[in-house]
Formats: C-alpha cells, sequence, structure tokens
C-alpha cells in the first residue's frame, strides 16, 4: 500500500486542478467498480453494487475522500519576472518560506520575502513572491492564474510515514485499498474522491446531492496532541484510526459513530475517539445535503498538517483499512 | 439604459423597481418570463437552431446567465426623539465614505444626509478617527419625532442619492451609483437581444449583496448544463509605487475571474473566454485572484454542481455612493459574452 501512498501524494492537484489525481485514482479503481463517473465539478463517483446478503438490510454508503490540496495562485508577474500569489485554502505563510512549488506543467518556482522591516516580522503572503528563475519578465511562460502546489518527495520512515498532501491522498488511499480487499458487499457503496473540500467542502455538496446516500463517512486527516507542547489532544499517532464526536462544522450521527466504534471492538481494531476544536471535512457538507444524511467521519491523526511534511502513523491506515471493510461487510446498526 | 438602471433605487431585498425597468426592457425579446418567489426575474430566451453538436452528445444546453439587481445601501431601524434616523448598512460598506453623504428613503424619496460634525467641532484626536456607523444619524430635517415618523418607518430602505454622468474621454468613463451590479444587469439586456443555439436562462437576481441568496434558488430552479456570472467588479487601478497589481483596471476590458473567495473557475470555461477574446480581438484582463465573491458562488454547488465562470466590467470606487467605469469595457464585455455564447454549447464537458 505504500507504493499507492507515494504514487497519489506526489501527484499535482491543488484544489479546481485535481485531474491528475483523479486520473491517478480512475486506474486504481477501473476493474473493481460497476460504475464510474465523472460529476460536473470533477468529483470521481464509482459505485461498487450490493450482493445480497441474507439478514441484511443493504443501504446506499457514501465514502468520501478529497483528491485536492492547498496551494498557490499567481495574481501578478512583476516587471523584473517575479510573482505575487494568493492561498488557495489555508496555507501557512510560515510554511512556504524555504519551501519549493511546482506547477501543473512541473516547472518549480522557489518562495522568496521581501526583507522584513522587523526581524521578528510573522512573513505575510502578501509580501511574499515565487521566483520561478525567470531571467526577465519577456522569456516567462507564467501569467496571472497559473496554479501551483507544494512539491516534496514521500518519505517511508518505517511505522511513520512523511509527504505533503496526506491531507486528503491518505483518505483516498484509504478507500481505494477498501475496494482491493473488499471482494463482496450488502450495500451500494459509493467511493467518492471529491473536489475543492480546502476551499469550503465544495464537491463534497454536489456529490452527495447526486449520490443522495442514507449513510456517509468522510476519511480525511485530523490533528493530533502528541508533540512536545502540542495543543492539547488525546490524538495520537498509532493509537489507531479516529471515530469523530465533533469538529467545528458537525457533529457525528451519533448512530454512525456507535456502528463504527462497536465494529471496531468487535475486529480488534484499535481506536480512538476525535474532537476537532479546529477545522471539519467533506461529512459536513454530507450530512446536511437534500434531506439530511447519517454521517461520521474516520480519521488519521496527523502531525504538521497542511504544511509540506506532514507525518502519520502506516498502522492507522491499515487500521482503518481494515475497520471500513468491516463496516461494508455487515449490517448498517445505525 | 445604464443611466436609468444605475439611478433606480433597489437595495437588497426591496428590487422592485429594478425589475421593472428591466422586464420592460426584455419582455420583446424573450419567450418566457417569471419572477420566483424570491424575486429573482428568470427570463427564458429558447435556442433558434440546433447546432451540430460535438463532444458531449447532448443537443441542446441549458445555460444560465445571471446578473444580480441589488444594491448595497441602508435600512432605518430607529426614529430617534429629535427626529433623526439610526440606520445599519444592507452589504458591505465602509463606514469611511458614509458621513455627510446625501441619500433618499423609502419608496417616496424622502431625501436626506448622513449627519456629521463640521471639522470646526472636532478636537484633534476625533480626526484622526473613523466614525462608527452606530453612531451615525440620517437627518431628513423634521422638526421632531412626530414629524419624522411620518415620513419614514423602521424598516424602510435608503439609498445614495448620485446622478449618472458621462465624464466622456477615450475611456468613455461614466459614474454613478451602483454599478454593481447594474452594469451586469445592462450587459445582459443587450446579450438578449441576440439569438443562441441553446436555450437561454437570463437570471437578474435579488440579493446578492446580502449573501448570494437570490441566485441560489434561481440556479435551483433552473437547473442549468453550463453558468456566467456578469458583475462589476473592484477595481483599484490607482498610482502606486510598489510593482504589485491591481485587482483589474479600467479601459483594459472585461476581467476575467480565475478564482475569487466563492469559486474556482473551471479551466475550460476560462480558457473558451481567453481564446474567443483574442480570436475576436477583444481586449481581456485577469481579476487578481483571491477576492470578492459573486452568483457564480452559489451556482456552481447548486444540485450535483454547474461549471460556471464569472466575466465582470471594472468599476472603481464600488460600494460606495459613487462608481467610476469605462463604456468600452461595457461594449467588449458584450461583445465577449456574445462570442462566447455562441460557442459554448459546443464545448466539451466530459472528463
Amino acid at each position: 500500500m505504500k507504493q499507492l501512498i507515494q504514487e497519489l501524494t506526489e501527484a499535482y492537484g491543488p484544489s479546481g486542478y485535481e485531474d491528475a489525481v483523479r486520473e491517478a485514482i480512475q486506474k486504481h479503481v477501473a476493474g473493481h467498480v460497476d460504475e464510474m463517473r465523472v460529476d460536473a465539478l470533477g468529483n470521481l463517483i464509482a459505485l461498487k453494487k450490493a450482493t445480497p446478503k441474507k439478514g441484511v438490510q443493504s443501504r446506499k454508503i457514501m465514502l468520501a475522500a478529497h483528491m485536492d490540496e492547498i496551494g498557490v495562485i499567481i495574481s501578478h508577474v512583476d516587471e523584473k519576472g517575479f510573482l505575487r500569489f494568493s492561498a488557495i485554502g489555508g496555507v501557512n505563510p510560515l510554511h512556504l518560506l524555504g519551501s519549493r512549488v511546482v506547477f501543473a506543467d512541473g516547472s518549480v518556482g522557489v518562495i522568496g520575502r521581501e526583507h522584513p522591516d522587523k526581524p521578528d516580522e510573522f512573513p505575510r503572503l502578501d509580501k511574499m513572491f515565487i521566483d520561478v528563475g525567470a531571467v526577465d519578465k519577456k522569456h516567462l511562460t507564467k501569467k496571472v492564474g497559473d496554479v501551483a502546489a507544494f512539491t516534496r518527495p514521500f518519505v517511508d520512515m518505517g511505522q511513520r510515514l512523511t509527504a505533503k498532501a496526506f491531507d486528503d491522498r491518505i483518505g483516498c488511499a484509504i478507500l481505494i485499498q477498501t475496494l482491493h480487499e473488499l471482494k463482496t458487499t450488502p450495500h451500494d457503496v459509493y467511493f467518492v474522491f471529491t473536489v475543492q473540500e480546502e476551499v469550503g467542502l465544495r464537491g463534497a455538496l454536489t456529490s452527495a446531492y447526486g449520490v443522495e446516500p442514507d449513510v456517509a463517512i468522510a476519511v480525511d486527516i485530523t490533528l493530533n496532541g502528541d508533540t512536545p507542547e502540542a495543543r492539547p489532544s488525546s490524538l495520537t499517532l498509532g493509537a489507531g484510526p479516529a471515530i469523530k464526536v465533533k469538529d467545528r462544522g458537525m457533529l457525528a450521527h451519533v448512530g454512525v459513530k456507535k456502528w463504527m466504534a462497536d465494529t471496531a471492538e468487535r475486529l480488534g481494531v484499535p481506536y480512538q475517539f476525535e474532537v476537532l476544536e479546529g477545522g471539519t471535512t467533506d461529512a459536513m457538507a454530507i450530512q446536511t445535503s437534500r434531506a439530511g444524511v447519517a454521517a461520521g467521519v474516520l480519521s488519521i491523526s496527523t502531525r504538521y498538517a497542511h504544511s509540506p511534511s506532514e507525518m502519520i502513523d502506516y498502522g492507522d491506515v491499515l487500521n482503518a483499512v481494515k475497520l471500513l471493510r468491516g463496516l461494508l461487510s455487515g449490517s448498517v446498526t445505525i | 439604459m445604464l443611466k436609468e438602471l444605475s439611478e433606480a433605487r433597489g437595495v437588497s431585498g426591496d428590487e422592485k423597481a429594478v425589475r421593472q425597468i428591466i422586464l420592460d426592457a426584455i419582455k420583446d425579446t424573450v419567450d418566457e418570463h417569471r419572477v420566483d418567489a424570491l424575486g429573482n426575474l428568470i427570463a427564458l430566451k429558447r435556442g433558434k437552431a440546433l447546432s451540430k453538436a460535438k463532444g458531449s452528445g447532448k443537443s441542446r444546453r441549458k445555460v444560465m446567465v445571471a446578473a444580480h439587481m441589488d444594491e448595497i445601501g441602508l435600512m432605518i431601524v430607529q426614529i430617534e426623539k429629535e427626529g433623526s434616523l439610526r440606520f445599519r448598512p444592507v452589504g458591505g460598506i465602509d463606514s469611511r465614505v458614509l458621513l455627510a453623504k446625501k441619500v433618499l428613503i423609502g419608496d417616496d424619496k424622502v431625501p436626506g444626509v448622513i449627519g456629521s460634525k463640521a471639522v470646526h467641532l472636532l478636537d484633534a484626536r476625533q480626526r484622526q478617527q473613523v466614525a462608527r456607523v452606530e453612531e451615525m444619524s440620517i437627518d431628513i430635517g423634521a422638526s421632531g419625532k412626530e414629524e419624522a415618523e411620518r415620513l419614514v418607518k423602521p424598516g424602510d430602505y435608503a439609498t445614495f442619492d448620485t446622478a449618472f454622468n458621462e465624464l466622456g474621454g477615450e475611456l468613455r468613463a461614466v459614474k454613478g451609483k451602483a454599478f454593481d451590479d447594474r452594469a451586469g444587469c445592462a450587459v445582459l439586456i443587450e446579450l438578449l437581444k441576440e439569438s443562441y443555439p441553446f436555450d437561454l436562462y437570463a437570471a437578474f437576481t435579488v440579493q446578492e449583496e446580502v449573501g448570494l441568496r437570490g441566485a441560489r434558488v434561481a440556479a435551483y430552479a433552473i437547473a442549468p448544463d453550463i453558468a456566467f456570472a456578469l458583475e462589476g467588479t473592484v477595481c483599484d487601478d490607482m498610482p502606486r509605487t510598489k510593482d504589485i497589481s491591481p485587482t483589474t483596471t479600467v479601459g483594459l476590458g472585461p476581467a476575467i475571474t480565475v478564482m475569487d473567495r466563492s469559486i474556482i473557475i473551471d479551466p475550460r470555461l476560462v480558457n473558451l473566454l481567453v481564446k474567443t477574446a483574442e480570436e475576436n480581438g477583444i481586449p481581456y484582463q485577469f481579476k487578481q485572484p483571491g477576492m470578492g465573491s459573486t452568483d457564480a458562488g452559489a451556482i456552481h454547488v447548486t444540485r450535483e454542481g454547474v461549471p460556471s465562470a464569472v466575466v465582470a466590467v471594472p468599476a472603481r470606487y464600488i460600494h460606495s455612493p459613487v462608481s467610476l467605469l469605462s463604456l468600452n469595457d461595457l461594449d467588449n464585455e458584450v461583445r465577449l459574452m456574445h462570442q462566447t455564447l455562441l460557442k459554448v454549447n459546443d464545448l466539451d464537458l466530459t472528463r
């Protein structure tokens, strides 16, 4: 599975420009599902149909993971060929200093900064620029509106993995691996790879409307509390996938939460509960789609989120797959 | 047309006067029109001929073009015992532009002025401060509360009292209020005079300035395949010392949005607009990404999603009592949108 994770995290896909990620995912999903389509906004919606199972009521289940990552977009090209930019999604200026970004055509830029008035001044995006090594403006091919993402190779550290864009390529990888391992299911399962989560859950909004599920689980990253002097949180890498109780955008459906925890207990899969003060996931948009959806979230505790070097625990990933497989194999007890 | 639209009064939630002007202007150019529950004016112009559909396999698309009728303004919230009127802004207004401005209140257009202390009376500290909307009041010259109550009631809307003027020159500059988004309304009215190879739904929307509310329900009802929002947008092409960009520049042509706070435009639609502009020699510019939001933000996430784009006329000083735009930009937006719409039915949107 590490190879799959590497491929997905290293793919280029800022919000609105997820084509390369979607093509990679399509390749892995094809042949394992009964139907596959791409909707108007670019969400990839793949259906694995139910195989009836005695004593199990078949439900329509939506699993969602977002393909997009945060990035930057050129807002101005100056006379010397330096590129001013705006953020796509929640970009922390501190993470940009010293970073490199890559454009859709593969060209690389480094981030520069105006000389600060005070040495300890907090860096601001509007005082930074991208330097693509242009000698002058004439030979520059970049223009306003071009989009770039972080570039950083995946590193397998053994138990722990580091890469850019675990948020949420790890969710995509977990969905794909679950699909590969799932021989049959008594439910109609929609594996939905969404667009534009980082800019406002936009792909989830339209795909949930299209799928109209009974039950939904978003698979996404969450934060951690296990680094030195971290913001207090019980979330720990390696303690199992996290079952969301609440975040800033939603209260997880109590029945879905219990169904997930009960299934984890039954399978002997370690898990932790998640109460997140900031941030939210696609599940928030799905929950209030049409007449309402019973929605929950399975999260992977992640260090250094939205930085070019996020870190996760490989065991949490494998256990998330195991739990999802279990959830999709039996009755939905919500 | 722009003069009539600019001088019409239509703060969010009270767009009826603007709607009537538009209805009179378009009723002979469309096949059907209706006003929905929120007040959106939705007009249908049926496609005249089936285009030679390529790629999509669809014979005829539903294309929605939206422009919002509402403008920012004020609402009277309380009448004080001396007869002055407390108010709150409707939509985003910088309180620094309010003091000493002339306004018209309610359907009877009661004239008033936003009161401000004369400079003689301000101490040094007060001169450095920005007055808050909560501290301001409108003076209608009433002798007391009773007289004021006969003329105005809480809930009445106030608009800026700004005449439309042509400043002329090479830019063919005009000034007036509410170019955001009467400029878009004017462009859409022009576009309806032409015929198209698909069903064109023109949506003149309400309540954009308070949260894209009209566009949300209009798009739900229309369920379009593709949408465009036409706007009058932020422009700050003032003299500057640093080599950073203006959001847009007056006179450089219609501004194409790539991304704002509410939408990331489908790159295929951006490319179509750019290609069309270049093929027809129409000037264009990109709006600096990242700022503002438009009806397209609500439309593109409607139902199962709608690929949507935004094209805007740059207008200086919007969300204030007076704004300024170039009629050249307006004419070029009409040309760009007309040529683009002729091609939109054949745009391949499969992935």
